[in-house]
């Protein structure tokens, strides 16, 4: 299972990172949410996977996941998510204002 | 709980920001309450500076669960010395920038996200667990995304895509290596991080987590070959904003390498830190050399960022007590000196009309004191005695002699000798020559901008000429980083 989702996780990854290096403002924006969405994988598969046990310690428990990965991405999750939307907002005005969505152009010159 | 004094810097600024959206549109209000606010700010980092060397190491340990498994805030010598300094540019900040910014970029929720900024680096300056300084780095970004945009310039707006996009990315590589050395160690504490490392020896695996971790924090400081993003956001918000960055965001790259690398990262070091030293190097030569390519005025301010942090780098990189401290005398040096020079150099192309060096002339006869001001702050960067640039390097240079790092002693000391060049070409062609004719002087407003730059820059002076006081301090910082054991036994209490 974990094999599984290590390799997931990496197609996330590449192609994340395929995306991020387009010249569409709109197709780098979905590259860096990818890349998220792969290393929230990650976190849950490095704490190690198993079914039918909950995140919590209890005397009544004896068999737990580790909760520390589910509290981790948690926060990891909202995070992206802000930054996220930040950057939709952001790549629209940016676009609006230059005309532009197209990375080669919006390079920028020395005069200003 | 004496010790909920930790997190003090974190929690005023933050309330501080959250109270100061509610009347963000009364101006005169806003600016008051926040000028008192920071104040009050720097009076309680000022206490726990002193607190802390009185008496040691604060430790809070979040809803009183115990330590490796809560999260803790710990306010070593280190950490607290860098939020004293984070405070005090912050004071310089927020008295410079009514002047600077339009009311409508002030109404705007400057300060909010001022504030926000502040508490942000502060956390990640105090915070002792490699997740939560991620938080802390996220929240400190946040505030950065927002301030890069006000004003919403077209400028602004094109580079401030590439800012957050490279962030971003760095952001999310940084969540991945925590999991990786989360498999490998199983906690994120950074106390016990270390001590398991040592009970395991550094293996390959870590030791290629480490590097992974180097990438992360090498991103947000600026290291070579990952600087090229900084030069052009870095000038394209308000001067203001500027001083804010250069002076603070990438100092908490620079800190979480010191950190990472001397608590966790110890046992390989002829791999890892002798690799710093190469870094160091090219960083040093890449920075300058940018520095001395442009015209624009911030830009050459803004370069002159990537030498400083080589100099940081080379300090870690030779990794003993004396280079350790040089640095940390070096680092807490630089934030001050870069906030003036960027505040410095705001003043200028605003009272100048222009930032381009060539359509600069004689601005010594319209404003003297500006002049000079530019003239100290470049001796200080460059590290001329008695300011306190010099003592930093001096020790940094002592320590890399110390441990037969010749090369990078020259390199060092030939970037120094470019740096002053480089902040010189400012006040040759712009401040010598003819009288401009076209510039009418605004004498009350230049003054009104020069009075917080001259008070970030006594207190310069001060760190120089006050070394006998201050220099014990760093080196017991030194004496610190070089034996991580102390930093765990008062986080771990073992």
């Amino acid at each position: 299972m974990e094999i599984i989702m290590a390799i997931l996780a990496g197609i996330l990854f590449t192609t994340g990172v395929y995306n991020l290096l387009q010249k569409q403002l709109l197709r780098i924006i979905i590259g860096t949410a990818l890349i998220s969405h792969g290393a929230h994988l990650f976190i849950l598969t490095m704490g190690k996977l198993k079914r039918g046990a909950p995140p919590i310690l209890d005397k009544t428990i004896t068999d737990y996941t580790d909760p520390l990965p589910q509290a981790l991405i948690l926060t990891s999750i909202v995070i992206s998510f802000g930054v996220t939307s930040l950057l939709l907002v952001l790549a629209y005005r940016a676009s609006k204002e230059n005309g532009t969505d197209n990375m080669e152009t919006l390079r920028g010159n020395q005069n200003d | 709980m004496i010790s909920n004094l930790t997190i003090l810097p974190v929690l005023i600024p933050l309330i501080a920001g959250i109270i100061a959206t509610l009347f963000h549109k009364k101006l005169t209000l806003v600016r008051i309450f926040s000028q008192v606010s920071t104040i009050i700010s720097t009076i309680v980092a000022s206490y726990v500076f002193y607190y802390v060397i009185q008496n040691g190491t604060l430790v809070l340990e979040s809803g009183d669960w115990m330590a490796p498994y809560g999260i803790v805030l710990v306010g070593d010598l280190l950490s607290v010395t860098l939020v004293l300094t984070t405070n005090i540019v912050a004071l310089a900040a927020v008295f410079y920038a009514p002047y600077s910014l339009s009311d409508e970029q002030e109404s705007f929720y400057f300060y909010t996200f001022y504030f926000l900024l502040i508490s942000g680096v502060s956390g990640a300056f105090i915070t002792g667990d490699l997740f939560n300084l991620f938080v802390f780095f996220e929240v400190l970004l946040m505030a950065s995304y927002a301030l890069i945009i006000l004003g919403g310039g077209k400028v602004q707006l094109r580079e401030s895509i590439k800012y957050v996009l490279i962030n971003l990315f760095s952001s999310m590589l940084f969540v991945t290596t925590i999991a990786f050395l989360y498999s490998v160690v199983g906690t994120v504490n950074m106390a016990q991080i270390g001590q398991r490392v040592s009970e395991v020896n550094q293996s390959g695996i870590l030791t290629t987590i480490a590097f992974l971790l180097f990438f992360v924090f090498g991103t947000k400081a600026a290291l070579f070959p990952l600087y090229y993003w900084l030069p052009r956001p870095y000038i394209a918000p308000n001067p203001v904003i500027s001083a804010l960055f250069g002076a603070l965001l990438t100092k908490v790259g620079i800190y979480s390498i010191f950190r990472v690398f001397t608590i966790i990262f110890v046992h390989e070091t002829a791999i890892t830190h002798q690799f710093f030293i190469w870094i160091a190097a090219f960083t040093l030569i890449f920075g300058v050399i940018g520095a001395l390519s442009t015209n624009n005025i911030k830009l050459i301010v803004a370069y002159n960022i990537i030498p400083a942090v080589g100099f940081m780098i080379a300090g870690i990189g030779i990794y003993n007590e004396t280079a350790l401290s040089g640095a940390v005398y070096y680092l807490v040096n630089d934030m001050i000196i870069k906030a003036a020079l960027f505040l410095l150099v705001g003043a200028i192309a605003y009272l100048a009309g222009t930032s381009d060096l060539r359509k600069m002339k004689g601005l010594i006869h319209h404003y003297p004191m500006l002049g000079w001001l530019l003239f100290i702050s470049a001796f200080v960067l460059a590290g001329v005695p008695p300011f306190s640039g010099f003592i930093g390097k001096l020790l940094i240079l002592q320590g890399a002699i110390e441990a037969n790092e010749i090369i990078i002693t020259i390199i060092g000391l030939l970037v120094s000798l470019l740096i002053l060049f480089s902040v010189m070409r400012i006040f040759i062609q712009g401040f010598w020559g003819e009288k401009d004719a076209a510039i009418v002087p605004n004498k009350p407003l230049a003054r009104k901008l020069m009075l917080p730059v001259a008070f970030l820059i006594s207190f310069s002076v001060f760190l120089g000429i006050g070394a006998e006081w201050f220099y014990p301090i760093t080196e017991e910082i030194g004496n610190n980083l070089m034996n991580p054991e102390l930093y765990i036994k008062s986080v771990l209490k073992e």
